[in-house]
């Protein structure tokens, strides 16, 4: 746990724009803590450091700004999901193509899926 | 990806029973990545659960204190929440979006009202943050409806003989807030100290409000 809060301080101190309440980042809702925790997980196993996040997060909000976006602060975890999602494509881990079938796939399973089930992917729901 | 779509909205609790489950585009985006990154191995999805059950307190805006501490002062605000809560609530002009069904139960001297989502776990998040792990627990889910006042004394809750126990069973359409009672010796308090006082599980019904000595100061 120690080596964790390290890594969120160093997230800190390095990423800038990350929404927080005093020295804690803070979610508007549960999948941005989702997001938050794997780009946590991917700095700490080396796959990129938090320089090179926040570059890459960076242009992607910059992009974003360009096109429209409002630059509140209320989409700032999108475009944290999108640079995990770049990132991860860029370093070999899965292609754009991979993650929409993935993406396809849970949709599948969320539908055939009745309320108060958890659901579940299984190979079917990749046909 | 579809990158353009503007519906994040949380669908958890809005399931159609005979539908299916929804999950918004994020919270798809979200899990596609997740799986991906357990099955090659980068991630292990307790690991990750662990990380966000840090943040547990710091999900959703949690004005859920803020709407009690209201109902506490302004008795018109009050009548209007035990009404429609949806609605008072949105007319206290807070930024957040709630959820279309809400509903707020009142304890008083003669009844306690407790929360449970029996079938999973919808949960007014959006008032109160992510549920507590005890909150999805399958015994949690199961005994308070059989046993609710055995549940209470787990969590240190002892009522009265008199004092009714009702436990509302949140779904996919309807979910509940309970509006604890004002603990004593706090009149001409203000809005922020009460809200205080405001515990996350005094709005589940498994706790009460804090009493006024406990306030912190």
């Amino acid at each position: 746990m120690a080596s964790e809060i390290e890594a969120v301080r160093a997230a800190l101190e390095t990423v800038p724009g990350i929404p927080c309440a005093g020295e804690a980042p803070i979610f508007a809702e549960p999948w941005q803590a989702q997001a938050f925790a794997m780009a946590l997980t991917l700095q700490q196993r080396g796959v990129f450091s938090w320089n090179e996040w926040a570059d890459e997060l960076g242009a992607q909000i910059k992009a974003a700004i360009a096109q429209g976006d409002p630059d509140d602060g209320t989409t700032y975890y999108r475009h944290w999901l999108a640079t995990l999602e770049r990132l991860v494509a860029r370093k070999g881990i899965a292609s754009p193509e991979t993650l929409d079938r993935y993406y396809q796939a849970w949709d599948h399973a969320a539908d055939r899926t009745p309320h108060g089930r958890t659901i579940e992917l299984t190979p079917d729901d990749f046909a | 990806m579809p990158n353009d779509h503007d519906h994040d909205h949380d669908h958890d609790h809005h399931h159609d029973h005979e539908h299916g489950s929804e999950l918004s585009e994020m919270q798809l985006r979200v899990r596609a990545l997740e799986t991906i990154l357990t099955e090659k191995g980068y991630v292990d999805p307790a690991a990750l659960d662990s990380i966000i059950e840090t943040y547990e307190t710091k999900i959703g805006p949690h004005i859920g204190a803020q709407v009690v501490a209201r109902a506490w002062v302004d008795s018109g605000f009050r009548e209007a929440l035990l009404a429609d809560a949806s609605k008072a609530i949105a007319k206290l002009g807070l930024e957040q979006k709630v959820g279309d069904h809400l509903i707020a139960v009142e304890n008083t001297p003669s009844t306690h009202n407790m929360i449970v989502c029996t079938l999973c776990s919808c949960y007014p998040w959006d008032l109160l943050g992510l549920p507590p792990a005890w909150y999805k627990s399958a015994p949690y889910r199961a005994r308070t409806v059989k046993e609710p006042r055995r549940v209470l004394a787990d969590f240190g809750v002892t009522l009265p003989d008199e004092t009714k126990v009702r436990v509302w069973d949140s779904t996919a359409e309807t979910r509940f807030i309970v509006l604890p009672m004002r603990p004593a010796a706090t009149e001409g308090w203000s809005e922020e100290k009460l809200a205080a006082l405001v515990t996350r599980d005094s709005m589940i019904g498994t706790g009460f409000a804090k009493a006024a000595n406990e306030a912190t100061a």
